[in-house]
Formats: C-alpha cells, sequence, structure tokens
C-alpha cells in the first residue's frame, strides 16, 4: 500500500459513519423532527451489526440486523415523540442515553470476541489499478452505500413528490395536514430512515473500521454528525462536504504528526471541529438558501385537529 | 397528558441508579474515565473493585459511574457520591484532580484515593504505578523483534505520566538498538477507538512495524494485528483480542492496593498516603510473552527480574535530553520528583514534545 493509498483509505473510513448518520438526520430534520438519538442508535447499530455477524458468520447479516437495531431505536422515539407527543429533545437525549446503556448491556457477552470483517467490494480488472483501483473499486458496500444514499436523498428531497411531501411537512407541518398528508406518517418514515443510516454507521464501525465490539466505540461521532447536519444547513451536498472535509482533517492530523511536522497536537485535534464549521458556514452564505433549507417546524411537535 | 408524565416518570426511574445505602456498611464510590467495558485502564481500575467487593462481602458496598469526562462533569458525578454516602471515593484518572481536591474540601468526611495525580490534602491519598518499568520492557522487546527499526507510539496527553512512558520505551529500546526510532502520535484522548485505530493505520502506513500506545482501547492492537505486524497490550492483558499479535502487555494491578485501602477505612486507620509501586510488589505486571523467540523472551524476563529485585532502574544515567543535555550522569537514577514531573524527552526521540 502505498503512503496516499492508506491515506485517502484512512479518509474515506473516517468519513463514511459521519455521512450515514448525517445524512439520516437530515431527512428527519427536513421532516420536523430533532432526534438527538443519532449516537444511541448509531451504538446500538454497532452492537446489533456485531452480534448477529458474530452469531451467522455472515457480515452481510450483520449489516442487516445494524441497520434493523437503528430502526427499532428510532421507531421508539418516533412513538414517543409523534404518537404520545413527548419533548423530541429530552426523548432524543434519553435514547441515547437509553442505548449507549443497553448497548453496553447486550455487549457484555460479546466484548473481546473477534469480530467478522465486512469485505472489500472486488471488481476484476478495476479493483487491481494502482491507487484507484483500491479507493474507487476496492471498498465495502457500506462506504458504497453511503455515496449512494446521499445522492439518492439529495434527488429525493429536491426533485421528487415525495421530496417536496417531506420537506412541506417540515416547513409548515399544519398547512401539510391541511393538504391532506398524513403529517405523522411522513414524520415516521423519516425517522425510520434516520435510524436505519445511523444504524448502518454504527454498524461500520463494528464491522469494518474497527471489526470488534468495544463499549461506547461511538466515542461522540452521532454528536459530530448532528452538528454536520445543522452547519451544512440541511443541503445533502454540504452534509457530504462536511463530512468528508472532517474525515481529511482528522486524518491528516495524525499523519502530520507521524511525518514529525511541528503543530501542537491540541491544536491538530481541534482542528477537524473548526476548518469544518467554518467552511460550511462559507459555504452557506447564501442567507436566503439557508432561509428556504431551514425547516421552519424542526422540533415542534404536531397533534393533528380532532 | 398523564400518560406522558407517567412515562417521564418511569424513565427517570429508570435512568436513577440503584443508591439505597446499607447502615455501617462502607460505601466504596469508584469514578471511572472510560467503560469498563474497555478492557484496559478502566477495566482494571474495576477489577480492583471486585477485589474489594470480594474481600469484605456484606461490610462493603460499591458503586461505580463510568464514562465521567474529565473536567466539570467530574465534579458533579464526585460530588453525587459523597453526598449519597459513599465513605471512601476512588478517581481513576489524572483528569479528576482538580474535582476531586475540591469536593474533599467539601466533604472533610469522605476519604478520597486519585490515581496518578500529585495533589493531596489530610483527606485525598493519590496513588500509581510505575507503568515505565513495563515500558523499558516493552521498548527493549520492541528493538530486538522490529524489522524497520521503528515503533508507532499512540499517546494521549502530553502529562509527565505519558511523556514518562515514552522516554522509558526509548530507553529500553536504545539499550538494545541505538538508533531505534520512535514516532509519537497524539490523539488527544484517552478512549476513542476509532480514532485510535486511525493513529495505528497512519503509522503503520508510515513505516512502523511494532505499534504500542497509551490510550485506553483495545483497537490499536487489533488494527496492528489486522495489518500483519505486532504490538503490546495496554493497562489490561489484551490477548483475546490480538493472539497472534500481543507480545506482552503491562497489566496495571490495582487490587491488592484497594482491598488494602478498604480496610483501612474500615479498621478506621486510613491516613493520606502517596504511594508509587511499581513491580516489585507487582502493582505492574507484564503479561505472558507470546509470539516472540526463546532468546527475547529470556531478555525480558531478565530485565523484569533486574528491575523487581531493585537492582536496575529504568532512568539509569547517562540519559540525555533531546536537546543533549545530560540530565543525569553515570552511576546514578532519575529521582521521583523529576520522574513526576518529566516534560522532557529523551536524546533520539523525533517528535517535539507538546507544551
Amino acid at each position: 500500500m502505498t503512503g496516499l493509498e492508506a491515506i485517502l483509505m484512512t479518509i474515506i473510513a473516517a468519513a463514511t459513519p459521519l455521512l450515514l448518520a448525517a445524512i439520516g438526520e437530515l431527512v428527519a430534520e427536513r421532516s420536523g423532527v430533532l432526534n438527538l438519538g443519532v449516537e444511541g442508535m448509531m451504538i446500538m447499530g454497532a452492537i446489533g451489526g456485531f452480534a448477529a455477524a458474530y452469531v451467522s458468520g455472515s457480515a452481510m447479516l450483520g449489516v442487516a440486523a445494524a441497520v434493523g437495531a437503528g430502526v427499532g431505536m428510532s421507531l421508539l422515539f418516533a412513538f414517543l415523540t409523534q404518537t404520545l407527543v413527548s419533548n423530541q429533545v429530552a426523548t432524543g437525549l434519553a435514547l441515547t442515553l437509553f442505548g449507549l446503556g443497553l448497548s453496553g448491556l447486550i455487549g457484555e457477552a460479546f466484548t473481546g470476541l473477534p469480530g467478522v470483517k465486512l469485505p472489500p467490494v472486488h471488481v476484476p480488472g478495476l479493483s487491481d489499478l494502482p491507487l484507484v483501483g483500491p479507493v474507487l473499486f476496492g471498498q465495502d458496500v457500506i462506504v458504497y452505500a453511503s455515496v449512494a444514499l446521499t445522492a439518492l436523498v439529495a434527488w429525493v428531497l429536491a426533485r421528487t413528490r415525495i421530496g417536496l411531501v417531506i420537506r412541506a411537512t417540515g416547513g409548515n407541518h399544519h398547512s401539510a395536514h391541511a393538504l391532506g398528508y398524513n403529517v405523522i406518517a411522513v414524520r415516521y418514515a423519516c425517522i425510520a430512515f434516520g435510524g436505519a443510516t445511523a444504524g448502518l454507521a454504527g454498524g461500520y464501525l463494528s464491522l469494518a473500521y474497527t471489526p470488534q465490539w468495544i463499549e461506547n466505540m461511538t466515542a461522540g461521532r452521532g454528536w459530530i454528525a448532528l452538528a454536520l447536519v445543522v452547519f451544512s444547513t440541511w443541503a445533502p451536498r454540504r452534509v457530504a462536504v462536511g463530512a468528508y472535509l472532517f474525515g481529511t482533517v482528522w486524518i491528516m492530523g495524525l499523519y502530520v504528526q507521524g511525518v514529525g511536522i511541528d503543530i501542537a497536537p491540541q491544536l491538530l485535534a481541534s482542528l477537524p471541529y473548526l476548518i469544518t464549521i467554518a467552511a460550511l458556514v462559507a459555504l452557506s452564505g447564501n442567507r436566503l438558501l439557508t432561509k428556504v433549507n431551514t425547516p421552519a417546524c424542526l422540533g415542534q411537535p404536531f397533534v393533528p385537529d380532532r | 397528558m398523564t400518560k406522558r408524565f407517567a412515562f417521564a416518570a418511569g424513565l427517570a426511574l429508570a435512568l436513577m441508579s440503584a443508591t439505597a445505602s446499607g447502615a455501617d456498611k462502607l460505601k466504596v464510590g469508584f469514578i471511572y474515565v472510560g467503560p469498563i467495558g474497555d478492557h484496559g485502564w478502566t477495566y482494571q481500575h474495576d477489577v480492583g473493585r471486585l477485589a474489594i467487593e470480594e474481600e469484605f462481602g456484606d461490610q462493603v458496598e460499591t458503586v461505580y459511574v463510568e464514562n465521567i469526562a474529565e473536567g466539570p462533569d467530574a465534579e458533579r458525578a464526585i460530588t453525587r457520591l459523597a453526598r449519597d454516602g459513599a465513605g471512601l471515593i476512588f478517581t481513576t484518572s489524572f483528569g479528576f484532580m482538580d474535582p476531586t481536591i475540591k469536593v474533599a474540601e467539601r466533604f472533610p468526611d469522605v476519604k478520597f484515593e486519585h490515581a496518578t495525580g500529585y495533589k493531596r490534602a489530610d483527606n485525598v491519598s493519590t496513588y500509581s504505578a510505575r507503568f515505565y518499568e513495563g515500558r523499558y520492557v516493552i521498548g527493549q522487546i520492541a528493538a530486538r523483534v522490529s524489522k524497520s527499526g521503528v515503533a508507532g507510539y499512540i499517546a494521549s496527553f502530553p502529562i509527565p505520566e505519558v511523556v514518562r512512558g515514552i522516554n522509558a520505551f526509548m530507553l529500553g529500546a536504545q539499550s538494545i538498538n541505538p538508533d531505534f526510532k520512535v514516532k509519537v502520535v497524539w490523539v488527544s484522548t484517552w478512549f476513542d477507538p476509532g480514532k485510535e485505530a486511525d493513529a495505528a493505520k497512519v503509522l503503520i502506513g508510515q513505516g512502523a512495524d511494532i505499534i504500542t500506545q497509551h490510550t485506553d482501547s483495545t483497537a490499536p492492537l487489533q488494527i496492528a494485528a489486522d495489518l500483519g505486524v505486532v504490538g503490546f497490550g495496554q493497562a489490561s492483558d489484551m490477548i483475546a483480542f490480538a493472539p497472534d499479535s500481543q507480545l506482552t502487555a503491562i497489566i496495571d494491578n490495582w487490587a491488592p492496593y484497594y482491598v488494602a485501602r478498604a480496610k483501612a477505612a474500615l479498621d478506621g486507620t486510613w491516613e493520606s498516603v502517596d504511594v508509587w509501586d511499581g513491580m516489585a510488589p507487582g502493582m505492574v505486571e507484564m503479561a505472558p510473552y507470546t509470539n516472540l523467540p526463546d532468546d527475547v523472551v529470556a531478555m525480558a524476563k531478565e530485565t523484569e527480574a533486574r528491575i523487581t529485585s531493585g537492582e536496575f532502574h529504568p532512568f539509569s544515567g547517562p540519559i540525555y535530553k533531546q536537546d543533549g543535555t545530560m540530565a543525569i550522569g553515570e552511576g546514578e537514577v532519575l529521582d521521583d520528583g523529576t520522574l513526576l514531573g518529566m516534560n522532557w524527552y529523551v536524546q533520539g526521540i523525533d517528535d517535539k514534545l507538546p507544551q
């Protein structure tokens, strides 16, 4: 492996879980739901994916279980916030605490066990090319899924009727309701999508990034994803830029230390946050567009008139 | 509305840890910086907690709080333990030092034990282990088995404890191969498996063929195993995570100290002390040597024996600082004060020490 190739591979690995968790949260937020439980859904995806892969021996089953665990957690959130109309912020925080605790409990039985590693895709011919082969054609399915899902979300939100309904629900739920859309159902679906991608992000951590179960292994990535969504002003493309920029600065911070360039590591550790926020704020310079993208009903409960 | 309220109440109950306190029992509290499932630093402290329960049974009750961030959060957590009736509280990370001292001022009747710090009070003891003794041994092993002559060192924060470890590792390596190189990467965290793994990948990509760490998770060792290089367990025996790649591990064995301190608290003989023990009383142990040729194992065991017997001190002169000045001359050893405040690298380390 050449040096550049190793760096690119590590950057993609660092950015993928952030991108996945953020793109799902973006959809939930565009529908008007603020789910602060990303970290909790993610860690449940990590343990769900690890456990299923370990028991069955199949990494792909692990991926499916990770998604399932994320969706399960998100449906719990949806039931509480949409059906029982509980406070979204408090419920989201509780979901994170619940997920961290429950995953630790389940994970007790899986600590120290060898994980099942999700194998990289191999495209005959293409994967063997120098540099571009492994970087572009030798990733695992979750990495490709993260890119495909981002493109899909961008397209659906901007160009399709479904996207319009989601945005209407987030922009003004009373109007959407008056137009005959089932606001609660739309939000249930968007929350579940957010859970699916957060679970997948967690599965990526325990199946590909560091194929093992370690308690609390998400280590705050869910919160970074949440911040990415806000700072990208709810635009899918910017979320992707933010996630990859964060991953790049993060890895370069480690890399420059290894080659002996003299920058304070404390500064290097904070740079991913600073640069990503600065870049996204600069990118979001168009006030009008920001206002259009911001879901006006974000975090507000909706109770349909009887 | 009532439904919602009932749910909230239920959740609050579920979130509250059971803290019923029995009369006359000594309640021993523990504050952990990571999860007990880290199988490293925090795990070993929890082994010590369980040893207290095992030893004293009904006379004690132990409680712990895990994943407490160093900083203001810690003060809240420690205060809460003290308020809930804990009579003896172990705060098990360097960054809990100031919060521990602050809370100790407000609860003069509660006894505190702070790990790896240097601030004491009448009701605050400090204790630490001479991990550097183990670091010297693994430095020697690294120099013997590395083909590239470069080790990757994943470090957390530039505090004396960590700097001392890097220096001891380097001195051990230099005793075998004077040209040995150590690449240091600071990850600015004690526990982030992903970031520790990234650092390991970066270091291996830059030519390190042996990985050691001063962070708490098992991730770096597993990445080493994944990429076909070797490494060392940290704080705990991590052989289960890398059966073909762990050469040995430096084990923090807190249990005997914890049991002794709980006993002192029960007997009423507890006094503020400053304990810094190493291999000799068994506070620092080496995990079984694995995946190593016999002669390297023999060498490691010999060094271990010489340190244990007191015949050899890892920081024996002559030692030169990174800038070439002499830290200590031939025939002398660095005193504990210098070791505890160590904020300089020994000669031969390429990294510039962050200030």
